[in-house]
């Protein structure tokens, strides 16, 4: 089979267990594009040969019983490997090789997955372009210069770019659905408490979780079901009954009542995404959905509530990061000289930031006037959705306000920048599962996302009406490759 | 409500991240902005509000105090900058 990388994952899996295909032919073949495809920068750290290794390892005594037999795959360098540089896309870390694997990616290996390499991303996972990456910016494979989105932007680019079948981001305020929008490609934000957060490098304790990045719905319930399970290792981690998420995956969802939140009809949102929103919702009703209005009234709220929470526990968890245990050491004259020197040499500017703002919300006098006011507003939009889902079953937004920017056209405004989580934070605020699906292309032919927002726990409906409202919209990526030479 | 450089210093010592005189210009700025933007939540009356510090509606499990693993010097030593033997080594603290 020559057109192996256009096959989706379910596709794979099924050549795999039907002996069409060998787990090493799989594997040469999004080696072999990956390697071609550097200009793209979707990756950190390469490990083909040993991947190709392990495929022949594979293919010597094939489990065929397992969820994802031999199948190749790079993730998001945020996740700990062992005995793989791990990164999070920051200097500081840049020599750390992990003596431990992160739960999630253990599960993924378990399952007969085989690691490619690590995933570019926006460092510590903080940004929405992968502009501030230790590694250089990543090219989105929709149009040259274009941004990929962020922070998980190696992970939407390859994945768009078809050089790993699937892939793993992590989402703090919309770090898989905003890229996953921007490449054309579906992302899922897993609940909170779903996905386990040990080996995963922290940012933001209580917002942070890993989630699938695929091709099409079936693609990452598949992944999901694999990623998603308790773990004693996480405090935070729930044990609560998880689905077979593809086996029960249906396009039946008639009847499901779906809200439309009318105050995410931000000022000046482009009429675009007005209308892909529109488009949406008559999208949703073909598929038997019942619309319903419903307000969140404190949506407003939600990105100056992450602006303080986000960096508050982003400083305190970037606080072990002082070049005595591991990472980059810059020398000084003395520990304290050490420290400060390190950090500053080690960190980026946008890190650098949010570790001051960060120390700043929680300093003596102001912390209640703004960690605690913070807390308190969180509170009130988790409500909204609380009171929202006595009414509705989902919730049907748009993803971004916009559809991908080019390269260096928000790098110096950082409001502007953290605007394009608009739509996607009061989810990560409120603990939900939200997932964004491809739905139309702008003006420019750049793709436009929807993201549907679930009850906590409840992946398998939002899962379902994202997979009835794919059938419907058919999208088709415009990807032409020209990035290969 | 306007950050200072003096105040930029101050939050630069407790964040242990050193800056000169540029840097916290730069910094101030981009950190103004952001408060500017944080100072919305001031429109909202939260006196009788619960904060929010999890979104995980559990309590804390508890486990049996036993040792799952063992003999991780090396590995906890391992990506060290500088080490001696089984020790980090840092800059003298003592004279």
């Amino acid at each position: 089979m020559s057109d192996i990388t256009k096959q989706s994952l379910s596709e794979l899996v099924e050549n795999i267990k039907g002996k069409k295909l060998s787990s090493s032919e799989v594997a040469k073949a999004f080696v072999e594009r990956s390697e071609k495809s550097k200009e793209l920068n979707a990756y950190i750290t390469e490990d083909y040969a040993n991947a190709l290794n392990k495929a022949k390892k594979f293919d010597e005594k094939p489990n065929l019983d397992l969820k994802l037999p031999g199948i190749p795959m790079a993730v998001k360098d945020l996740f700990c490997t062992r005995d793989l540089r791990t990164t999070a896309g920051s200097k500081i870390l840049n020599n750390f090789v992990p003596t431990y694997e992160s739960t999630v990616t253990q599960n993924i290996w378990n399952e007969g997955a085989i690691l490619m390499g690590k995933l570019n991303c926006d460092e510590f996972a903080m940004g929405s372009s992968n502009e501030t990456s230790f590694f250089g910016n990543v090219q989105n494979p929709i149009d040259k210069n274009l941004v990929p989105g962020g922070s998980s932007g190696g992970s939407s680019s390859a994945v768009a770019a078809q050089l790993t079948p699937i892939t793993i981001g992590t989402d703090t305020g919309g770090s898989i659905r905003q890229p996953a929008s921007f490449t054309g490609t579906v992302g899922l934000k897993p609940t909170y408490g779903s996905c386990s957060r040990y080996g995963i490098v922290a940012f933001a304790s209580s917002l942070d979780q890993a989630g699938p990045m695929a091709q099409n719905v079936k693609d990452c319930a598949l992944l999901q079901e694999v990623i998603s399970t308790y773990d004693e290792k996480d405090s935070t981690s729930i044990d609560f009954k998880r689905n077979e998420y593809s086996k029960e995956l249906t396009k039946d969802i008639k009847g499901k009542k779906i809200g439309i939140p009318k105050e995410y009809r931000v000022d000046g949102m482009p009429k675009e995404i007005e209308d892909l929103w529109k488009k949406g919702i008559e999208y949703a009703k073909d598929c038997g959905a019942e619309i319903i209005d419903i307000s969140l009234p404190h949506t407003n709220y939600a990105l100056p509530t992450y602006y303080i929470v986000a960096p508050a526990e982003a400083s305190s968890n970037l606080a072990r990061y002082d070049g005595v245990k591991y990472g980059f050491r810059a020398e000084g004259e003395n520990l304290i000289d050490m420290y400060e020197k390190t950090r500053s040499e080690g960190f980026g500017a946008e890190v650098q930031r949010r570790i001051m703002i960060g120390t700043y919300v929680l300093s003596s006098g102001y912390y209640d006037a703004y960690y605690l006011k913070a807390q308190k507003v969180r509170k009130l939009i988790k409500n909204d959705f609380d009171d929202a889902y006595k009414k509705v079953d989902a919730i049907l937004t748009p993803s971004t306000p916009s559809s991908a920017f080019k390269i260096g056209e928000k790098t110096n405004d950082p409001v502007s920048m953290y605007l394009n989580d608009i739509f996607t934070v009061p989810v990560n605020l409120a603990g939900l599962p939200g997932i964004s699906i491809p739905a139309g292309h702008d003006a420019k032919g750049y793709p436009l996302g929807l993201q549907i927002i679930g009850k906590a726990f409840d992946e398998q409906n939002i899962l379902n009406i994202a997979y009835a409202m794919e059938e419907k919209i058919n999208f088709q990526n415009n990807i032409h490759d020209w990035w290969i030479k | 409500m306007s950050i200072d450089l003096k105040t930029i210093k101050h939050i630069s010592k407790l964040s242990r991240i050193s800056v000169d005189e540029k840097k916290a210009e730069k910094l101030a700025g981009d950190l103004n902005s952001i408060f500017d933007f944080i100072e919305k939540l001031n429109e909202l009356k939260t006196d009788n509000v619960e904060p929010l510090t999890s979104v995980a509606e559990t309590t804390l499990k508890l486990r049996s105090d036993e040792v799952k693993s063992k003999n991780l010097r090396d590995q906890v030593i391992k990506n060290s900058p500088k080490e001696n033997e089984d020790y980090f080594v840092v800059p003298k603290v003592i004279e």
